[in-house]
């Protein structure tokens, strides 16, 4: 670069030359150069920001991609001593409300304190509407953040209790009234007629049933209650109904009821489990729990599906019951997790999501996933020397912790725990599935649905796809691509070429339209004249080339070589419209007049309208384009001396191509199909036309597929911002973007080498 | 061995099979992309003919016959195991075959749905009167029946033949005044509705400034009944036009004889087709067509016309060249020019270059997510926050729709401008140069002028592409239905917030998510050819221009 206003120019006066070094001219000099730098500056700043720009796509993915596979984080308060506490006992239950702003304890007294969580401040203190000189011997809770929960009383009696917050605003300042109720009456409800001390007891509520379980010793006592509110009168009557339960040997430990009141769990011998089936009211079996040390503690999941069970050994294992191979359900251990090595105490389960977190006696927490099979945080938070009995709140997002006469709020970050890597793509065991599937399912109508997010099933289906769109893509584009580089004559090259690029700019949107309104029902009502088109297509042409070869010499030397394709029109032409006429007769010889039924009855293949077929045929339309121009432009650039070469040698046209030029074009045919195959992968509105997106894990040709781009452009619009399912199809995203862009870079290398050893040539 | 097989043999060995059957691919696929386009064409085409309308009596086995009027649609040939199968009483005996066809029936309101399949052996009596009279209306699709009486007020005004000319000049009569109730609703009530908008977000920004006090509250209420003493002078004329609509009525009686009294201003044309000579179809057929692309859609998007479509589409395109285009060239203008050559450009070549192929979908999440949620979100609580929390540009719309699509044709334009600017002679740029003009002045004068054709090639590609990609507009910015273009009379004229209609997703949209897809088809058939037709032309115009720039520089290569 000339800098024009440093360089010293010439300045000998002279008449019969121009003065370039006037004032004007060094100003309008100075001025061009600031002009130039500017340019310089503006184009590189602006040439560079815009390249930054795209690559912004890679990181802004992944940004929003990363906080899911990031592990939860806490942050502990400083403890507090509110003076009440002294003198209030031992502790039985605490609990924290929605807004994280009252807490709730339950003492073995009987009392129930709500305090302030952040002072401590005692709010409201009540008293349980016990009967004169019983004590609380045992307690129970119902599903996780149900607020309800079962005392068992020295009289044989239990007492239901829900506690409920009311939010208010005078004001407009918010404020919380916490509220008792009893669902099934203020007087306890008799379970041990004998009046023995209840030692254990479980219960579950169902909309208006309750099933309440208690253990004297080895004895089981159960009662079935239903309150049904008179239609006319409004009155509420309490149905009672004792369960006659099979008698076990041995003592009671722990009981629960699962929430949809089929079975209940008894706990005993340290070890062992008894299930016994309530409808039936019979024992379903007798499970051992542990190997390794006893079970310490056990809790269930929300939804009460699942136990989790902890034992001396610092091992969680999540159990619950599968159908076996007879249709009898039998208790089964899932997963386990692992926390320090030292005792479980208490297990608290998240009140919205299938998470759960863990205490052990040497003061450790542990949060877990169930379904993610994900350890997230295991951290010290106490010292070993007392017990801590902790709380969650509703939005999981505060731990609360009794220990040692004082609370501590330990505040927990934790957006994404149902995700991890081996739940994205491997096989995950469902609550109620019979064993572990792969399963896309991210929303349902019911609330207490687990969103099922594999990716797997989406992956499967894009290369499924992909791969029947190849299938007749790849040779239909390769052939053509070799007859118009090598064959075809250079007139008709030039009409030919232009057709088919006219095919790439088609919106795939057309093509979509047309498989999924045209072709699919046609497909379906003509299947044996579509597998007959690919049949007899090839077979028809083959005999026409034969015909032609056999035909007169005066009518074959009237057309010149490199004209087969067109003289090739009416032939394919007739083959396409005999096969499909003739589909109807097929149809009946052999298929007993309906192909589709003698599939799916005969066969005992399913058929779905919108199919991998109808796909293949539409994607491969749109990606044969994309092939072609690649591989013909590879094959046409082989330099011309080295078919000459051959020719020269004596090898036929044929043998020329296949020996020499294909050969030697062979990288740049793979590039050409590399790049095909990731427009087939990426293709969106084709496969969300022309499949009925069920996301399903089957190579059958005639079933429908979801892929991962049709996924995202059905489920994202109702995609909550920075929910995990946002940041799985964000994922969704990533993962075609990166495996595009490597094909894509990996056929593009390919091809700058081939051009490279071309120029040498 | 025969002689023969022994030929078959040497000409199998001979490789010309071989060759047959890559000339036969050739074949396949040009022919395939001529029947897609023909099949778009003579469907989208033949949706305007008026055609026949037959009656015939239909007598399914073992019950009544019945009279039936309509348009047949579509036939084809079916085994009959299979229509027995799905239960119909077809009689054992027979040809292997049945004709099963698609008849347009009309009528919604009477019979449920507009389109029956019927059994063509089991017609008869086929005929095609003369005075059978289709209706086509604003709401519930066609109706095909017989007039028996035009109203007025209730008092019936023609009757018999005479009823015909009268109803063309009522309809002619209503139409206006529909027209007219379009431009008070949608210019005149529209307007003062926008303005009272704009009051209450002034209000609000006022109040959260901190700045609402009696004086700008009093001021403000003025403005507002100055608003509302237009509204009312408005409403008057509106009641009037109401009523002046429901004036006439007509009595109109089915093949099988029910009679349904319509509303004149429900119907938007009537005519008798089977009594129609072959101008007078051509004129219908025309008519309509300029209605498909100039008029609003109907009857949720399934009749009408996809003008906003258009608009919308053109819009957006519009927008993202603008857009793109000085992004792209500098960027392009950088890495040619200006950047140092060596492994980093060849690199970011090769990226920018497979950026191309990388799925729209992939910059439809892009733009939701960074354009709409994180660049909206922020421009909303800077610049709009009187509005919140219903969002202005933290929403999909058609500023978003443009910048995500500038994103996904950048690679376009680059890669385009990159190959002009490579293709000119380096003596070009070096004789400029000793003539003493500076780097900029080269480029600018010499190098940009050269380049300009492959620009607008890239240009012209990049719109090409971006017209015709839905899949990324999903998420940053179409609907089915957008309640105004979004360029209108209304301060400040272009809405870059508002959602837009767009061909594409129209053809997605209407096709698939249409409770009435039978009755849709033909239009999405019309719609696509429409699309195909702006590609094809935008593409061809490229590869014009491409070729024509070959041709001009061709000798300066040598």
């Amino acid at each position: 670069m000339t800098n024009l206003a440093n360089e010293h120019m010439d300045a000998r006066p002279s008449t019969n030359r121009l003065d370039f070094n006037t004032p004007a001219l060094r100003r309008q000099r100075r001025i061009r150069t600031l002009k130039d730098r500017f340019a310089r500056w503006y184009i590189t700043i602006g040439g560079m920001a815009v390249l930054a720009a795209i690559t912004l796509i890679f990181f802004y993915l992944g940004q929003v991609v990363m906080p899911m596979f990031q592990g939860a984080k806490i942050a502990s308060h400083e403890s507090i001593k509110p003076a009440w506490l002294a003198a209030a006992g031992e502790p039985l239950l605490l609990s924290v409300e929605e807004q994280n702003q009252v807490a709730m304890r339950l003492g073995k007294d009987g009392q129930i304190q709500f305090f302030d969580v952040t002072s401590g401040e005692s709010i409201a203190r009540m008293a349980l509407p016990l009967p004169e000189g019983t004590q609380v011997v045992s307690f129970g809770e119902d599903t996780p953040g149900s607020h309800r929960l079962v005392l068992g009383l020295s009289n044989g009696q239990a007492l239901v209790v829900q506690h409920d917050y009311k939010v208010t605003y005078p004001d407009n300042r918010r404020a919380i009234t916490p509220q008792l109720s009893y669902p099934f009456g203020q007087v306890p409800i008799s379970l041990d007629t004998q009046g023995r001390p209840l030692e254990q007891i479980g219960f579950s509520v169902n909309g208006s049933s309750l099933v309440l379980a208690a253990a004297t010793g080895t004895q089981l006592h159960a009662l079935s209650l239903s309150s049904t509110e008179n239609l006319l009168t409004g009155e509420t009557s309490i149905d009672e109904e004792r369960l006659e339960l099979p008698q076990l040997a041995e003592p009671i430990e722990s009981i629960l009821v699962d929430p949809r009141q089929q079975w209940l769990y008894a706990f005993h011998g340290n070890t062992h489990v008894n299930v016994i089936d309530l409808n039936r009211k019979q024992l379903n079996g007798r499970y051992t729990l542990t190997s390794a040390g006893a079970v310490t503690t056990a809790s269930p999941l929300l939804g009460g599906i699942s136990l989790m069970v902890g034992d001396s050994a610092g091992t969680i294992g999540q159990w619950f019951m599968v159908r076996d191979a007879n249709g009898k359900p039998e208790l089964k251990l899932i997963r386990s997790f692992n926390l320090a090595g030292k005792p479980i105490v208490q297990i608290i389960p998240e009140q919205r999501r299938k998470g759960f977190l863990a205490l052990d006696s040497a003061g450790n927490l542990g949060i877990f996933h169930s379904t993610a099979h994900r350890t997230l945080l295991v951290e010290p938070i106490t010292d070993a020397e007392n017990t801590a009995l902790g709380t969650l709140s509703p939005r999981a997002d505060l731990l609360l912790v009794e220990n040692g006469g004082q609370f501590r709020r330990i505040d927990i970050h934790n957006p994404h725990p149902e995700i991890s890597w081996s739940a994205l793509w491997g096989k995950v065991w469902y609550e109620s599935y019979d064993q572990p599937r792969y399963v896309w399912q991210s929303t349902a109508a019911n609330t207490d649905f687990e969103p099922k997010l594999s990716l797997a099933p989406l992956a499967f289906g894009t290369l499924k796809a992909a791969f029947y769109a190849m299938l007749l893509a790849a040779p239909l584009a390769i052939c053509a691509a070799i007859y118009t580089a090598y064959f075809m004559a250079p007139t008709m090259r030039r009409k030919v070429k232009p057709v088919i690029e006219l095919m790439e700019a088609l919106p795939t949107v057309i093509l979509g339209f047309f498989a999924g309104l045209f072709l699919a029902p046609y497909v379906e009502s003509n299947l044996p004249g579509i597998f007959s088109l690919l049949l007899l297509t090839p077979l028809g042409i083959l005999c026409a080339a034969w015909l032609w070869s056999r035909a007169p010499e005066s009518l074959r030397l009237r057309v010149p070589d490199g004209w087969e394709s067109a003289l090739l029109m009416p032939v394919v032409l007739l083959v396409g419209f005999f096969s499909l006429s003739m589909s109807g007769y097929l149809e009946n010889w052999f298929f007993g007049g309906d192909m589709r039924l003698w599939l799916t009855n005969d066969m005992g293949i399913p058929f779905d309208q919108r199919n991998a077929l109808v796909v293949g045929l539409a994607m491969g339309f749109a990606v044969i384009p994309n092939i072609y121009s690649i591989a013909e432009d590879a094959i046409f650039s082989v330099p011309r001396s080295l078919t000459l070469g051959s020719l020269a040698l004596g090898a036929t046209p044929w043998q020329s191509l296949s020996r020499v030029v294909i050969l030697t074009a062979s990288p740049g045919i793979f590039s050409a199909l590399m790049i095909g195959m990731g427009r087939a992968v990426g293709e969106t509105m084709i496969v969300l036309m022309a499949t009925g997106n069920t996301p399903i894990m089957d190579m059958n040709i005639f079933e429908g597929l979801r892929t991962l781009a049709a996924n995202v452009a059905v489920e994202m619009p109702e995609s909550e911002v920075g929910s995990s399912h946002y940041r799985v199809l964000f994922l969704a995203a990533l993962v075609l973007l990166t495996f595009t862009f490597v094909m894509n870079t990996l056929a593009e290398l390919i091809r700058q080498r081939l051009r490279g050893k071309y120029a040498s040539l | 061995m025969s002689a023969k097989q022994k030929d078959l043999k040497t000409w199998f060995r001979s490789g010309a099979p071989w060759i047959w059957m890559n000339a036969g691919a050739v074949t396949i696929a040009v022919l395939m992309t001529l029947g897609l386009l023909s099949l778009i064409a003579v469907r989208g085409l033949g949706h305007f003919w008026p055609a026949d309308v037959i009656e015939a009596e239909y007598r399914v086995p073992g019950q009544e016959s019945r009279l039936i009027a309509g348009e047949v649609v579509e036939a084809e040939q079916v085994p009959r195991a299979r229509l027995a199968a799905s239960g119909l009483p077809v009689e054992a005996v027979g040809g292997e075959f049945m004709t099963r066809e698609l008849l347009k029936v009309g009528n919604r309101e009477i019979y449920g749905a507009d389109f029956t399949w019927l059994i063509g052996e089991w017609l008869s009596n086929q005929q095609k009167p003369d005075g059978l009279v289709v209706l086509e209306r604003r709401e519930w699709g066609n109706f095909y029946g017989y007039p028996l009486a035009l109203k007025e007020n209730g008092q019936v005004v023609a009757e018999g033949a005479a009823i015909m000319p009268e109803l063309l000049k009522r309809i002619e009569r209503t139409n206006e005044l529909i027209e007219r109730l379009a431009i008070l609703e949608r210019g005149d009530i529209g307007h003062i509705n926008h303005g009272l908008e704009r009051l209450r977000l002034e209000r609000r920004s006022l109040e959260l400034k901190g700045r609402l006090d009696a004086a700008v509250e009093a001021d403000l209420q003025a403005r507002r009944a100055e608003w509302d003493i237009r509204y009312q002078a408005l409403e008057s004329q509106l009641t009037e036009l109401h009523r002046e609509l429901s004036r006439d009525s007509m009595t109109m009686r089915t093949t099988d004889g029910r009679e349904q009294e319509i509303q004149v201003a429900k119907i938007v044309r009537a005519f008798q087709p089977n009594a129609m000579s072959l101008p007078a179809k051509l004129g219908h057929y025309f008519v309509k067509l300029w209605e498909f692309v100039s008029d609003e859609p109907r009857e949720a998007n399934t009749e009408g016309g996809v003008f906003p479509a258009i608009f919308g589409t053109v819009l957006m395109t519009l927008i993202m060249a603008v857009i793109v285009t000085p992004f792209g060239v500098v960027a392009a203008v950088y890495l040619r020019e200006y950047a140092k050559q060596g492994w980093l450009t060849r690199v970011i070549r090769i990226a920018v270059n497979n950026l191309a192929g990388v799925p729209a979908i992939v910059y439809g999440v892009f733009g939701l997510g960074f354009f709409v949620y994180v660049l909206g979100g922020s421009i909303d609580r800077l610049f709009f926050p009187e509005a919140l929390p219903a969002p202005t540009f933290g929403t999909p719309g058609l500023m978003w729709a443009s910048v995500t699509l500038a994103i996904l044709t950048l690679p376009v334009v680059i890669v385009a401008t990159e190959e002009g600017l490579a293709r000119i002679p380096r003596m070009i740029r070096e004789g400029s140069l000793a003539l003493g003009a500076t780097k900029s002045e080269t480029l600018w004068r010499v190098v940009i002028p050269m380049a300009s054709p492959a620009m607008m090639t890239g240009l012209i590609l990049a719109v090409a592409r971006a017209a015709g990609e839905v899949a990324p507009l999903m998420l940053v910015g179409v609907v089915k239905l957008a309640p105004s273009l979004p360029l209108n009379g209304n301060y400040p004229y272009l809405h870059l917030d508002q959602k837009i209609m767009h061909l594409g997703f129209h053809i997605y949209d209407v096709g698939f998510q249409s409770p009435n897809v039978e009755a849709a088809r033909p239009l999405v058939y019309a719609t696509a050819l429409l699309l195909v037709l702006v590609i094809a032309l935008l593409n061809l115009s490229a590869v014009y221009i491409r070729n024509h720039l070959r041709e001009k520089y061709k000798a300066l290569d040598h």
